[in-house]
């Protein structure tokens, strides 16, 4: 893995990044930072900003107000295009061209020879298919052509916009491990996604975009002790009749058996010795930490954090 | 930067090719040109010249309507196409300029149109003069309306682009696309011909009319080939016009279309956000 004390300089700055369209706010005063090999993952629902964001940083779109700096340079100039790899969220391809074909003509507009193709086909499994038309092929595969693109010339930086969408658990399985190899060889990554159960394990870092808003930036742990989210106790009472316990220790009845209670983590043991010192009146007690996806809406929800 | 334009030339002409453009282009150019050539052999006598410029004369009204009507639907598609389709946006995060992009386009549909005349009137040229002969003014004739047609083609793909780049999507580039054929190769001479008739032969008849006609593109370039063949002249019937201007008018507007038209649709793709 990289070494991020030796390398600890960020590799794109975003700083106080508004854009608006019209009169509408697209993005307020935004700032990320990302350093080499570091996976972030970027949240937020449909319309929040993520793409806005990721066509600033390519420099496909021009900024309100704010700076952004790809390995120092600005967005959209040559060394910045160079520094920088993008996967649209949708790819479209020219129908007509094979993927072969298709992928040459970015090697040669990357500067890189035309001896990589062969390989980085092969690296995302398109070996088989390069030669026929793109526009005979499946979602999956030409989600793999945009991911083998993504691979050209060791990107410094590389955007990948709902990278997950339409592809089955292999091949998203797949996806992950060529982000994780990537990562390991020092590209910094910044992931927008809906799959929020993947990115979990697979991130470094969690950014969460609200109305055009920076609402979290974190690790997941940090994260989740700053919502201070309730952990959730499942209790099952004796003889299925939960009218006793709920009069011991309150909590929500879920059915005629069961007691639903939420306490916050630092009040768990206490609960669970209280919880003990019922003896035999609960058969069962099941104990559920805060998801992600709580997470995830107690921060992009309407609620301020 | 040559090698960029080069790799994006490249792919657009096999995009061209698999599309069948090239095919299409060259069977219809060849087939009117064919078809007009035998169609109008009837005038030779009459006139004293031979089949091949009877032919040439035959062939320039044709290209005034089929070269830009080529050009413009290979060019409307070309940046609001790519821009919907998503390809825009990814290209332009490789290290290629919109100018490199637009160049390369440019180069690939220019080529397509270039074989597609070549070969059409040439075709045509070759059958006319073998079965009614050829001099050799009537050779560089045909010769220039090849040339002339693959810079009205030039100035129509420049155009397509301009529109392609200022529509919001590829179905209202087409209509814009379709509206400005009309407006250049139907519409600009009708109203002129409109203004002729209102002014009886005045001063905007003689001193201002020819050298409208001689800005738009279309109509330079049927100056250009009227005044370049006195056969042709007289099969077209457009001397009047033509020898109202200097010779050089003609030529240089034509010539100076395409470069003009290139430089307003790189400007308006420069506002394109992908």
């Amino acid at each position: 893995m990289i070494d991020n004390t030796a390398s600890g300089d960020a590799v794109l700055k975003v700083e106080k990044l508004c854009k608006s369209h019209g009169s509408a706010e697209v993005l307020r005063d935004v700032s990320l930072d990302l350093r080499p090999g570091e996976r972030v993952a970027l949240l937020g629902h449909n319309g929040a900003g993520k793409t806005t964001l990721m066509k600033q940083v390519l420099g496909l779109s021009t900024p309100n107000a704010g700076q952004i700096t790809i390995a120092g340079a600005y967005p959209g100039s040559d060394a910045a295009r160079k520094a920088v790899a993008y996967l649209p969220e949708a790819v479209a391809f020219h129908r007509a061209l094979s993927g072969r074909e298709q992928l040459s003509l970015f090697a040669r507009l990357a500067g890189e020879p035309r001896s990589i193709v062969a390989p980085l086909l092969e690296r995302v499994g398109l070996a088989d298919s390069a030669d026929r038309r793109i526009g005979t092929w499946s979602k999956g595969m030409r989600q793999r052509l945009g991911l083998a693109q993504v691979l050209l010339g060791r990107p410094r930086v590389a955007l990948l916009d709902e990278p997950a969408s339409g592809l089955d658990p292999i091949s998203r399985y797949e996806l992950y491990s060529i982000i994780d190899e990537m990562a390991a060889q020092g590209t910094a990554l910044l992931i927008s996604s809906h799959a929020l159960t993947e990115v979990e394990a697979r991130t470094d870092r969690i950014a969460i975009l609200r109305k055009g808003k920076l609402v979290a930036d974190d690790s997941l742990a940090r994260l989740s002790k700053r919502a201070g989210l309730p952990i959730r106790l499942k209790l099952t009472a004796k003889n299925n009749d939960a009218t006793e316990l709920h009069a011991e220790l309150g909590g929500q009845r879920v059915n005629g058996a069961s007691v639903e209670l939420l306490c916050r983590p630092d009040q768990k043991m206490e609960r669970l010795a209280r919880i003990a010192a019922l003896g035999d009146l609960v058969t069962d007690v099941e104990m559920s930490p805060p998801s992600l996806e709580d997470l995830y809406r107690r921060f992009s929800g309407e609620e301020q954090p | 930067m040559i090698s960029r334009v080069l790799a994006i030339a490249s792919t657009e002409l096999r995009i061209a090719r698999r599309n069948l453009w090239v095919l299409t282009a060259s069977l219809i150019m060849m087939l009117f040109a064919l078809a007009l050539t035998f169609a109008g052999a009837a005038p030779t006598g009459a006139l004293g010249v031979d089949l091949l410029t009877v032919s040439v004369a035959s062939m320039t009204t044709l290209s005034v309507y089929l070269a830009p009507l080529l050009a413009l639907m290979m060019a409307f598609d070309a940046i609001a196409g790519d821009v919907e389709r998503g390809g825009l946006a990814l290209i332009l995060t490789y290290p290629v300029s919109r100018g490199e992009i637009l160049l390369g386009k440019f180069l690939a549909h220019l080529g397509t149109l270039a074989f597609a005349m070549t070969l059409g009137f040439g075709t045509a040229g070759a059958a006319a003069a073998l079965s009614g002969g050829a001099g050799s003014e009537s050779l560089i004739a045909l010769a220039r309306l090849i040339g002339t047609s693959i810079l009205l083609g030039g100035a129509f793909l420049a155009l397509g682009y301009l529109v392609s780049a200022l529509a919001g999507s590829a179905t209202a580039a087409a209509g814009l696309a379709a509206g400005l054929w009309l407006l250049f190769v139907v519409l600009y001479d009708l109203s002129l011909l409109g203004a002729i008739v209102f002014d009886d032969g005045g001063f905007f008849t003689r001193s201002v009319f020819p050298w409208l006609l001689a800005l738009n593109p279309a109509d330079a370039f049927r100056l250009w080939n009227v005044a370049g063949a006195e056969g042709v002249a007289l099969a077209t019937g457009m001397t009047g016009a033509a020898d109202a201007l200097p010779a050089w008018v003609a030529p240089a507007s034509l010539i100076l279309w395409p470069p003009l038209a290139l430089v307003m649709a790189r400007g308006a793709f420069g506002r394109v956000e992908p």
